[in-house]
């Protein structure tokens, strides 16, 4: 029993940040129809801004969790920043032409960014400090569950309780709601598409910094190649929870997550993407649309 | 009459034909290896080495009084023009040979000495098959075979740290997966301790606590694991916040100064298996200086292993008394002999004893070597 809990927790962990990033795609894809490629890479430029800022501010003096929360801040709006400027440099000027160009662009936008990390700072494997410290009250069961991994569920759980609330309750979320509805409606009625979907790359820029800051610091390493298993493995959770849909993305992050572990803790590590993507293949086929996607008729 | 005098011709004719090998005045080292196409720079340095080893062993006076005379063959590393090179090296009297350089062309060429009882002894052959199978008894090496890592890292987990419980894991890739399946087999031949884990991970997975919680789990006392540094810094650090006391022993792809600068104070403690420390050897020094005054340059890939064998081979020779295969067979089985990868002898299946790892561990920041 205790085994299939630190398994189960395990799972949650790695589902959590899963959807983290798996929102980013969720919500782009919700109100333009795009794929963004370049989500990983946004993930992983959050973890090497966290790196750097963490790097100069050890040289302050600072300690951990100050640093932990001046790093991720600084990420977070760093990472906005390349959010922004990707979607006003490879998206915007293409944004009536045919599908397929915009996503061509994104695979471009990520091997640029991939390789433009590599060169700028290194293609080596660098070492994360530990931000989160341990906490004495985890001690006795640190072994099922250490304090990083609490962090990064709290730290999920009420970033999403914000974007939640964001999404129902602001005038922003309305406006990308009436988006996702109907985007020519929308302009109709007064809402400023371009910004809302600007928007919509920034929140999740955000959400995506915050993943890589936290896993950086979990895993104790970051490289410029990190972003992309994060962002195939987001996306997979994404389309399973049923892409558009953003309690699917953080569904399908969660049973992803839950699926690799099991699998890996009881059948074999071996096997650990095998069953992942027979999930994916398996849910797809009884539910094309996803866990929670809502079929659409395409209006042709 | 007659007949007499047909016998004595005949006799006259072997004895005319037998001459070249009979009254031999030399010993002849043959060199086979690929000393031309793009396979060269595996080539030319161990036999540059021989030319070297040669050279001052004439000056000194060569061997049982008897200058020691080079024959030169190129195979190109191709198995079918190795078959060649070995043929012609028989016919031309060879004694020993140095060679060959790849593993497939010193396996084409092998049956050819072994027939014609020629010892062979390779610098740089590292297929594990060639001593192993017992196929070729006349097969000789100074350099570890591809398994010798694995060998020395189970003989380490299973005598020096008591190891009952193994888990081994490996990234899936070539090197990675063969280190680890030859740990598997030698920990179930061993008789002393068993493999409970063994699988694959995949590398760049986000983190590995599931792989982690199996460890311990099935409470092994250590895990092998073959791979590269990335995943093992991300192993030790998760087994560390796991608190667990389980040993990390690791490969030669694990021995980089990233794993100690990204696992940090996981790191510590951490063994691996690497390429022993030949700088401290005298020996080794001095060929390099030898090869750096005769040419101007580094050496290349395994002149140290080559220059190690020309000395074995002609040593042997000189121990035997003679080139007769099964004195110099024993020679090289019984007598140590001082080179620059160490002081060697042979095993039976034609391994060089004492050549290639190390086994190191983490201690300070920095790998010390255990002696």
């Amino acid at each position: 029993m205790e085994y299939f809990i630190e398994l189960f927790l395990g799972g949650l962990t790695r589902g959590s940040i899963y959807a983290l990033i798996a929102l980013g795609y969720t919500m782009v894809y919700g109100i333009i129809q795009l794929i963004n490629f370049a989500h990983g890479e946004i993930y992983m430029i959050g973890a090497f801004v966290a790196y750097i800022v963490c790097g100069v501010l050890t040289i302050y003096g600072f300690h951990g969790v100050s640093i932990l929360i001046i790093a991720g801040l600084l990420a977070v709006v760093y990472s906005c920043a390349y959010g922004y400027t990707l979607e006003k440099v490879a998206y915007r000027p293409l944004r009536n032409a045919p599908r397929l160009s915009p996503l061509i662009s994104a695979i471009g936008m990520s091997i640029f960014l991939q390789n433009y990390v590599l060169l700028a700072q290194t293609p080596d494997f660098l070492p994360f400090p530990a931000l989160i410290p341990d906490f004495e009250f985890m001690e006795p069961i640190a072994h099922i569950i250490g304090s990083p991994e609490l962090v990064i569920l709290v730290t999920t759980l009420v970033t999403m309780i914000m974007l939640t609330l964001l999404i129902k309750y602001t005038k922003i979320g309305k406006a990308m709601r009436a988006t996702q509805q109907d985007m020519s409606m929308a302009r109709l009625v007064g809402i400023n598409v371009d910004r809302v979907i600007s928007t919509t790359f920034v929140i999740g820029s955000a959400l995506a910094a915050i993943g890589g800051v936290l896993v950086a610091s979990y895993i104790g390493q970051v490289n410029f190649y990190i972003g992309f298993l994060a962002g195939v493995k987001a996306f997979t959770a994404a389309v399973l929870g049923g892409i558009g849909s953003v309690p699917g993305a953080v569904l399908g992050g969660l049973v992803l997550g839950l699926t690799e572990s099991f699998a890996a803790g009881y059948i074999s590590s071996d096997y650990e993407d095998v069953f992942a993507f027979g999930l994916l293949v398996l849910i797809l086929i009884l539910r094309p649309a996803g866990i929670l996607g809502r079929a659409t008729k395409q209006k042709v | 009459m007659k007949g007499f005098n047909l016998l004595l011709a005949a006799l006259v004719a072997c004895v005319t034909l037998a001459t070249p090998t009979l009254a031999a005045d030399t010993i002849k080292l043959g060199v086979a290896g690929p000393h031309s196409g793009d396979l060269a720079p595996y080539g030319i340095p161990a036999m540059k080495a021989a030319q070297l080893v040669v050279k001052k062993i004439n000056a000194k006076g060569g061997v049982l009084g008897k200058q020691v005379e080079l024959l030169i063959q190129d195979d190109q590393c191709k198995p079918e023009i190795a078959t060649n090179t070995a043929t012609k090296l028989v016919t031309q009297g060879a004694d020993v040979v140095l060679g060959h350089i790849c593993s497939g062309a010193t396996k084409a060429a092998l049956g050819i000495y072994k027939d014609a009882k020629i010892p062979v002894m390779s610098p740089s052959a590292t297929n594990p098959g060639l001593t192993q199978s017992g196929d070729y008894p006349n097969f000789y090496r100074t350099i570890a075979s591809d398994d010798m890592q694995a060998k020395l890292a189970v003989d380490f987990a299973i005598d020096k740290l008591g190891a009952k419980k193994v888990a081994v894991l490996h990234d899936k890739g070539d090197y990675g997966k063969g280190f680890a399946e030859f740990a598997k087999k030698f920990v179930d031949e061993s008789g002393k301790a068993e493999v409970v884990l063994f699988e694959g991970i995949t590398p760049g997975a986000m983190d590995y606590s599931s792989i982690v919680q199996k460890i311990r789990r099935v409470k092994a006392d250590i895990l092998i694991f073959g791979g590269y540094h990335p995943e093992a810094s991300k192993l030790v650090a998760q087994m560390k916040r796991k608190r667990m006391k389980t040993a990390f022993l690791s490969d030669d792809g694990v021995k980089d100064v990233s794993f100690i600068k990204v696992a940090g104070a996981a790191a510590e403690g951490a063994y691996m298996t690497g390429p022993r420390d030949l700088s401290t050897i005298p020996l080794n020094a001095a060929a390099t200086a030898e090869f750096k005054a005769a040419y101007g340059e580094d050496p290349g890939a395994f002149f140290q292993e080559g220059y190690s064998a020309a000395m074995a081979l002609l040593n042997a020779i000189e121990k035997a008394g003679s080139t007769d295969y099964a004195a110099v067979t024993k020679a090289l089985q019984t007598q140590y002999v001082e080179t620059p990868v160490g002081k060697i002898k042979f095993d039976g299946k034609g391994d060089a004893e004492g050549v290639g790892f190390s086994v190191y561990q983490v201690k300070g920041g920095q790998f010390a070597e255990l002696k």
